[in-house]
């Protein structure tokens, strides 16, 4: 076994923001394992007091260059919630879609161009261009359906134009929604394909036990709204999201930490999976199946999995989202409304997990008080902990210091952690 | 491999992030149908956000976000050091944008704010060329990828980079839109250099001036528009400072 180990991975590539994994070992022993945030922060909450309710959304939005839609929606629901909004239903089903639309977009980005290269041993998807042409023909594929319908239902799909307070600025034309459901409709065998390609992948053998929290799907799958579950059986309304939360602060770190029944929890492609399996779409629930991915499946690598069924999940329902809407009158798709004093938490399941934004308005309809909570954050413990336990684990089995280096940036990048936006 | 036939010589590039979402670099990447033509182009040498590879030998490279801590400024400096033409991208890089607006709060009440009684380490935001020279400026919240692909090959190829003078209203009007005045809103297309082919204001939504200022801008204009439609520039400011853009004569008005 070996005996002294220092591994310093400052900036770690292919995830999006700035974080470092360190690990020592002494005398064979480990000394420290830590997953260490360096992210300049940006103090959006400090930023919002005093804006106008309506540019909140447009604001926060700029959290995240990934999953703008998400934070729009959260922001949009707070302040919808604050003010006691109702949009009108093909707004409610608009804005779901936009957001099929972000988790494929950012599922097929995280899942083909950060986490793949190490599967396939190359530092980035550039070279899978010309060694695995039809691996980056899904990708390109995929990855332009998702934004071209999020262009379509969100005006971009990096920080959209039309959700705004109320509803949506604009609905697309029937025959726009018409043409991308064909387009949806011929993804799905290049969906069926990475599914197939996943099975040949060998996701790393790992396992620590922790708390999975996602939203508490009703009838569906659940992405906006309602109430918090956990698989170590707690369940919260949607305001008590502090309860289970619950951030601290490490001094090696510029993100926060959370936890909730244990050391740490987990949220994102897994928690959600691992909560709400049951409601799946039917194929997308076989697939998991075929892939070795049933709850609760407590290997974080197998959050790739995770996403890839979720594309899958995502595809098949935006198709039966679309046939709803082109039933419906899309002249009503945003609602009159009074500028009122008020609080509200908007919960949403964006890509990497829940997402929480709470604000506190006042009469004049500015904002007074908010708070962000990202997923990111609320996985940073999660990352941290596996990283001791999964050198612990590879030391054990004598593995070099390139292979717990590969290993640990593995790990991390299967959370595809979104740094920039825990720091906000 | 080519580019539209020919065999150009590849250039080296690099794409670097400061405090900022990270949108604009990927904006590189969500344009799928020129994607593979485009890489084609460039040697990707430094690109943290999709590759493991760290070369530090590129001729162009590109800044994203917004500075705002002491290690941001010396890396920065090194950069400028290595490349031939340093490129701004986005609007937190070219002006400071949405960060800024933490510059009209105390640091130590922002800090505050978000950290209580663990603070962290934060100076007030400056944009890139308050610190280096800036070769190009490629504003836009998030960058048109359209626009930076366009510029990119025009670096490349040795064309020349030419921007369009005239505001957003000119490009809103050509989408044949109602104009968003005319929806309720306030809208800064009339002052904001174009170039983003109108789509905050195609989609019914006001511009919040992402790009910066207009040279032909006629500001008079302006203040006459907000004070038809019923607005103050008062009520026009919040949208005026969302990205520090925008030139301060429009502000000090009543």
């Amino acid at each position: 076994m070996k005996v002294d180990m220092k591994i310093d991975v400052h900036h770690l590539t292919r995830v999006e923001g700035h974080g470092n994994i360190e690990i020592t070992v002494k005398d064979g022993k480990l000394e420290k394992a830590r997953w260490a945030v360096v992210e300049t922060p940006r103090f959006f909450e400090a930023m919002l007091r005093g804006m106008s309710h309506d540019l909140a959304p447009m604001l926060t939005a700029r959290i995240c260059g990934i999953c703008s839609i998400g934070h729009s929606l959260a922001s949009l629901r707070a302040v919808e919630r604050a003010m006691e909004i109702e949009i009108p239903e093909p707004a409610n089903v608009l804005r779901l879609l936009a957001k099929h639309g972000e988790t494929l977009q950012s599922h097929i980005l995280h899942v083909f161009f950060l986490a793949a290269p190490d599967f396939f041993g190359v530092p980035s998807v550039i070279p899978l261009i010309k060694t695995h042409p039809e691996v980056a023909g899904l990708a390109v594929r995929l990855k332009k359906a998702a934004n071209d319908l999020c262009d379509l239902v969100a005006g971009r799909t990096t920080h959209p134009v039309s959700l705004v307070v109320g509803g949506l600025s604009k609905a697309p034309e029937k025959h726009q929604l018409r043409e991308i459901r064909q387009v949806f409709v011929d993804r799905i065998p290049d969906i069926e394909a990475t599914i197939e390609l996943f099975k040949t992948l060998s996701i790393p053998d790992f396992v620590r036990e922790t708390e999975f929290v996602a939203l508490k799907g009703e009838k569906d799958y659940p992405w906006i709204g309602g109430d918090l579950v956990s698989t170590d059986g707690v369940v919260k309304p949607e305001d008590d999201y502090r309860a289970m939360t619950n951030e601290y602060k490490e001094d090696f770190t510029t993100s926060k930490f959370a936890r909730l029944s244990r050391e740490s929890l987990a949220v994102g492609a897994l928690a959600r999976l691992n909560n709400n399996f049951q409601f799946l779409e039917e194929k997308s629930r076989a697939a998991a199946e075929e892939l070795g991915l049933t709850p609760v499946n407590h290997n974080p690598y197998m959050n790739n999995v995770a996403q890839v069924i979720e594309c899958d999940h995502v595809i098949r329902e935006s198709i039966k989202l679309i046939d709803q809407l082109l039933e419906m009158d899309l002249g009503d798709i945003k609602a009159d409304y009074r500028v009122r004093a008020g609080e509200g938490v908007g919960a949403v399941e964006v890509p990497r997990g829940i997402l929480y934004h709470e604000y506190e308005i006042d009469s004049e309809g500015l904002i007074t008080k908010a708070n962000c909570i990202i997923p990111t954050t609320q996985n940073n413990a999660n990352i941290h902990f596996d990283l001791a336990a999964l050198a612990e684990q590879e030391l054990e089995e004598g593995k070099t210091d390139e292979e717990i280096t590969h290993l640990s940036e593995m790990l991390v990048r299967a959370y595809d952690p979104c740094i920039s936006c825990s720091v906000h | 491999m080519k580019y539209l036939g020919i065999e150009p010589e590849k250039i080296k590039i690099g794409s670097f992030d400061f405090t900022c979402c990270e949108g604009c670099q990927l904006q590189l990447a969500n344009k799928e149908d020129t994607l593979v033509d485009f890489l084609a182009l460039l040697d990707v040498v430094n690109f943290r956000e999709i590759s493991s590879h760290r070369g530090e030998d590129y001729d162009i490279a590109l800044i994203e976000g917004s500075i705002t801590r002491a290690d941001e400024v010396e890396r920065l400096k090194k950069i400028r050091k290595r490349a031939k033409i340093l490129v701004a991208v986005g609007s937190c890089a070219c002006f400071g944008g949405v960060n800024q607006i933490k510059n009209k709060f105390p640091i130590e009440d922002v800090v505050r704010e978000v950290y209580g009684d663990d603070p962290v380490e934060t100076l007030p935001v400056r944009k890139v060329s308050d610190i280096v020279k800036v070769d190009l400026e490629i504003p836009g919240c998030p960058v048109s990828k359209e626009e930076v692909e366009r510029i990119v090959v025009n670096l490349v190829t040795g064309a020349e980079i030419k921007f369009p003078k005239y505001p957003v209203c000119v490009e809103c009007r050509r989408n044949l839109n109602t104009c968003v005045f005319d929806l309720g809103q306030i809208c800064l297309g009339p002052i904001t250099r174009a170039g983003c082919g109108a789509v905050c204001t195609t989609g019914k939504t006001g511009c919040i001036g992402c790009r910066g200022p207009a040279e032909e801008a006629n500001y008079e204009e302006f203040r006459q528009i907000l004070k038809d439609h019923g607005f103050t520039v008062r009520q026009a400011l919040e949208r005026i400072n969302f990205y520090g853009g925008l030139p301060e004569m429009v502000i000090d008005e009543s």
